[in-house]
């Protein structure tokens, strides 16, 4: 978007970028707002307000904060490794040429990809309890594993690799594995960067179903440490929610930020190739 | 599947082993959080004072968010075959426990004197959702009416005796037209009233239902009167408060934002629970008062709130233990303690005549109001198949104030459907 | 297993492929095994099983289920409030899928170009993915509320009067379609954003090197190549848009009168709060095979554009 006759159009949109950025971080920006200040001016907007920090400090003592965080990293972070794996064998298997049954496998995987596991709780909850998983991190884990958005995204990413880089691999004696490990792998990293990212987001704020599989505290990850604030019975407190709701997903606000350059250089690097 | 099997009977072996052990009772006991924050640290407090006093007890506290998700986990976990062994579930939820197969009542429970006296130890309005067929299903343990709470500096502003909440409907008009204020260009900056109506506007409505003389639904919970004229008299003032007396704001009010409108001066007066009475002592930035709903042939509001449930599954050691913490739980002091830390009404009159309690009301007589509405208080809205049958009413009841149906036309679909689906209760 | 793949590898490396395909497909089943695991235990089975519910009457306690045949869909058919649902839906999806799929390639754009603050956009952007939906909706009633609400401040200064945004039906459902576009379009610009990154800088060069404007090479270069990555995303946004629960749950319930009432929510509603499991079970087969085929299309639609490169 170069050129000097476009000056005008790329002020233009420069502008529409920064007023759409600014309108998207409204909530966010009210979030903040409404956590450091006394709950007399959750609607009113005076430059002059005085600050606090005692939202925060009343959400911190109303749950085990420090308990629910790591649950919530163990938990997030086990999904994804397990997701990383098993998804990237079936994606790959998938991939490859035709074979009987790889249709049907694919419309199966597809099946997951519209289900709300929201719907199967009563089912999985069965599941979970014969097999004496119920109230563990892999009892929240253990649905997701076999995600059908990352084993399409994958697929369609592997399908998209040349078949010369493959053969060039055999020929070297590589075997599938290790083609999978050193071609399609490498060549898919946005894509892995990409899933883990949204992964990582739906598993950190995921709330119902852990709500349902556990029930004691050292189990319970950040998001069900928040629902003791969204309680309706005396009316929302705007302070209150805020604060926690900063604090339970501030790990996950800075993460994005320390890494979002890797994260787009990952994206660049393979774009180069 | 041998496997499994292996591993369900070690890990059964293992939980015998370990019971035998300590010999001691485990009771899983889920709880709503629906007043949010410290309310989790004083049942801990609660718990951990009744493991002293019963050490071969062990309460498992379990936190399970709203109402709605407390139900849902322990149906779930029911279905599954592991449900809690105690729980406080909605009162409401008396017959969908019941037609489920899986609380028991407390009369059969009850061995000694003093828990068959337990049964009698309650206000009376709040049994009626805790009964059916002459049995005791539930034993009140947070529980609620509706009160007006009034703005007393904008009465004055307005040339209102500050200290008269309105006692009538009609005084509710009249009152209410005085404290509707609008600005230069005609805009409302004060509605007199907002009784709010999304999520459950039926247990709002019930107070007015009742106030004009009607019965929702019958005790057995197998028949309704939705279609009843003095229903849809009390449907057609909801609905005329806005539009036609002009007091009120239009359309769906919001129960969660209720409050804030309140203590933002956007509203003079409200209906809510007595649950907020904590809330509105900490956060209204005026003089505020509380009183009882007004009336129109008689006074009153339905009850609301939680009961402690024991459950069928649970083995009878377990039921046993379940209930001394019943019994713990609703002593006269702990009722007290209790509504006094929450702004629940406490459950039994003795528990008013406790020094702590008269010490608290002394203080602050806004606090005795909810147990004196009590006398006129009726049994919430519940039947069988009871969210869906009430969902019927909601969305009755929500066209009307939108506009979109008449009253009688909504009412009377409501209850063709509540009719439809308690057929098979009959 | 490595070793077993080697030899096969190393034969299919040779001159002789027939070898290779015979191993191939148990080395495929091989690897798909562990997803199919789960796919089976926690997803299909249950699906299976919510299938066969359908035809069934929800058991009471200690009534045990009936069968009910065609009974559940015929009183399907006749219940105006899943009329609604899916009318609610059906609008819901018209307008939220195009809406998110036009910002998010915005988004997109901006970000990957050299704008001044393109972190701190890429950040605005995708931080309503990032925010837990309790928290979320809550800020979100809050703007929506009449007067004091954000948008009603912001309103007055502009002489708009008061609204009720929620709490009237004809802005309700208009409302909750907003809160679905603010947290879906970031998410999809990531996937934009690494297709972007992807385009070869030479493609959009040789383009500008014949004259075209950035408009034109936007138009001729840029979209036909981001075209697999909109299917994705729309199919994606389209299937998310029947799978709308929690907004809907935390912000208006539905109201009102089943204004908001959206597809899944009316399943969640009656498996979860009416405890009509089985008919609940009878919504989400009509609403499967709905999606079924939806993603039917999506499959025929995808695999001809594979077959093209």
């Amino acid at each position: 978007m170069s050129g000097k006759s476009n000056a005008f159009g790329t002020v233009l949109a420069t502008l529409g970028g920064w007023l759409m950025a600014r309108a998207w971080l409204l909530p966010m920006a009210y979030a903040v707002w409404a956590a450091v200040h006394p709950a007399a001016y959750v609607a009113k907007f005076e430059l002059m307000a005085p600050l606090t920090l005692q939202n925060f400090a009343k959400a911190f003592a109303a749950a085990p904060f420090a308990t629910y965080f790591l649950n919530t990293c163990i938990l997030v972070s086990g999904i994804l490794v397990m997701q990383f794996g098993i998804c990237t064998l079936g994606a790959f298997a998938l991939a490859r040429a035709p074979f009987r049954g790889q249709g049907l496998i694919f419309s199966l995987v597809m099946v997951q990809l519209m289900v709300t596991p929201d719907i199967l709780i009563v089912e999985n909850y069965r599941t979970l309890s014969q097999l004496g998983l119920v109230n563990t991190l892999t009892g929240i884990g253990l649905p997701y594993i076999a995600s059908a958005f990352g084993i399409f995204l994958l697929r369609q990413t592997f399908r998209s690799v040349p078949k010369e880089l493959e053969d060039a691999a055999r020929m070297e004696g590589a075997s599938p594995l290790q083609i999978l490990w050193r071609v399609y792998v490498p060549l898919a990293k946005p894509v892995y960067a990409a899933w883990g990212l949204v992964s990582v987001s739906f598993h950190w704020n995921n709330f119902l179903w852990p709500l349902i599989v556990t029930s004691s505290v050292n189990k319970r990850p950040l998001t069900v440490g928040l629902q003791v604030f969204a309680s309706v019975d005396q009316g929302i407190d705007w302070s209150i929610i805020s604060a926690a709701t900063l604090m339970s997903s501030a790990p996950l606000l800075i993460g994005f930020l320390l890494f979002q350059r890797q994260f787009v250089q990952s994206f660049m690097r393979a774009g180069i190739k | 599947m041998l496997k499994q099997l292996l591993r369900t009977a070690t890990i059964g072996a293992s939980f015998l082993a370990m019971q035998s052990c300590w010999a001691a009772t485990d009771i899983t006991f889920y709880y709503p959080i629906a007043v949010g924050g410290p309310i989790t640290k004083i049942l801990d407090g609660y718990v951990a004072e009744f493991e002293k006093a019963n050490p071969d007890i062990v309460v498992k506290p379990v936190y399970t968010g709203s109402y709605q998700d407390t139900t849902a986990k322990a149906l779930t976990a029911a279905k599954a075959g592991t449900p809690p062994t105690i729980a406080v579930l909605l009162s409401t939820d008396m017959f969908t426990m019941i037609d489920n197969d899986l609380v028991v009542p407390f009369d059969d429970l009850a061995k000694t004197a003093e828990q068959k006296a337990l049964l009698q130890a309650f206000y009376p309005a709040f049994m009626a959702n805790s009964m059916t067929g002459g049995k005791t299903w539930g034993i009140p343990f947070q529980r609620s009416t509706v009160v007006q709470y009034w703005n007393k500096d904008a009465f004055k502003a307005a040339g209102l005796d500050p200290d008269k909440a309105p006692a009538s409907w009609d005084e509710l008009v009249s009152m209410g037209q005085k404290l509707t204020l609008k600005d230069a260009s005609g805009k409302v900056t004060q509605w007199g009233v907002q009784i709010p109506s999304s999520g459950f506007p039926y247990w709002l409505f019930q107070s007015l239902a009742t106030e004009a003389g009607a019965t929702l639904a019958s005790p057995d919970g197998k028949k309704t009167f939705f279609d009843d004229p003095k229903v849809v008299e009390a449907a057609q003032f909801f609905r005329d408060l806005s539009v036609k007396d002009k007091v009120m704001p239009e359309g769906i009010t919001q129960w969660g934002t209720t409050p804030e409108d309140f203590f933002q001066k956007k509203i003079a007066m409200m209906w809510t629970t007595t649950g907020n009475l904590t809330n509105v002592k900490a956060h209204a930035g005026f003089n505020f008062g509380v009183a009882p709903l007004p009336a129109k042939m008689r006074g009153g509001s339905p009850t609301g709130g939680g009961n402690l449930y024991i459950f069928k599954k649970a083995t009878p050691e377990q039921q046993e233990a379940a209930f001394k913490f019943v019994q713990f739980l609703t002593t006269p002091e702990r009722a007290a303690d209790w509504g006094i830390a929450t702004g629940y009404v406490a459950t039994r009159p003795d528990a008013w005549e406790t020094p702590k309690m008269k010490a608290y009301v002394a203080s602050f007589p806004a606090a005795a109001v909810a147990r004196d509405q009590l006398k006129d208080s009726v049994a919430e809205l519940s039947t069988h198949d009871n969210e869906r049958v009430t969902q019927g009413l909601n969305d009755a009841l929500q066209a009307v104030l939108t506009g979109a149906k008449p009253a009688d036309v909504a009412l009377k679909q409501a209850q063709a459907n509540a009719v439809r689906l308690l057929k098979s209760y009959q | 297993m490595a070793g077993a793949h080697r030899q096969s590898g190393s034969v299919a490396g040779g001159t002789a492929p027939p070898a290779h395909r015979l191993a191939a497909p148990m080395q495929n089943w091989l690897m798909l095994l562990p997803a199919l695991l789960f796919l089976v235990v926690f997803t299909i089975a249950p699906t299976i099983v919510t299938i066969i519910d359908s035809f069934w009457f929800t058991p009471h306690g200690a009534k045990a289920a009936t069968f009910a045949g065609m009974a559940q869909y015929e009183a399907l058919l006749a219940d105006p409030i899943f009329w609604q649902a899916l009318r609610n839906n059906l609008l819901y999806a018209a307008v939220t899928v195009p809406v998110s799929i036009i910002l998010a390639l915005a988004m997109a754009l901006w970000t990957n170009g050299r704008i001044k603050g393109r972190a701190f956009m890429r950040l605005a952007f995708f931080l309503p993915t990032m925010l837990p939906m309790i928290g979320a909706a809550n800020i979100w009633i809050y703007f929506y509320t009449a007067d004091y609400g954000l948008i009603d401040q912001i309103g007055h200064l502009f002489g708009a009067g008061s609204h009720n945004w929620l709490g009237n039906p004809h802005t309700a459902l208009g409302a909750l379609m907003v809160v679905a576009i603010w947290k879906e379009a970031g998410f999809f610009m990531v996937f934009y954003l690494a297709a972007l990154q992807q385009i070869p800088p030479s493609l959009i060069e040789a383009a500008q090197l014949e004259g075209a404007n950035a408009w034109q090479t936007f138009w001729r270069v840029t979209l036909p190549l981001l075209m697999p990555t909109t299917l994705f995303v729309g199919v994606n946004a389209l299937i998310n848009s029947f799978r709308v629960v929690d907004q809907v749950i935390s912000m208006t319930g539905g109201g009102p009168d089943n204004a908001t009432s959206l597809l899944i929510f009316y399943v969640y509603q009656t498996a979860f709060s009416f405890w009509d499991t089985y008919y609940g079970a009878t919504i989400s087969t009509v609403l499967l095979l709905g999606l079924g085929l939806l993603s039917f299309l999506q499959f025929a639609l995808f695999g001809r554009r594979v077959h093209y490169r």
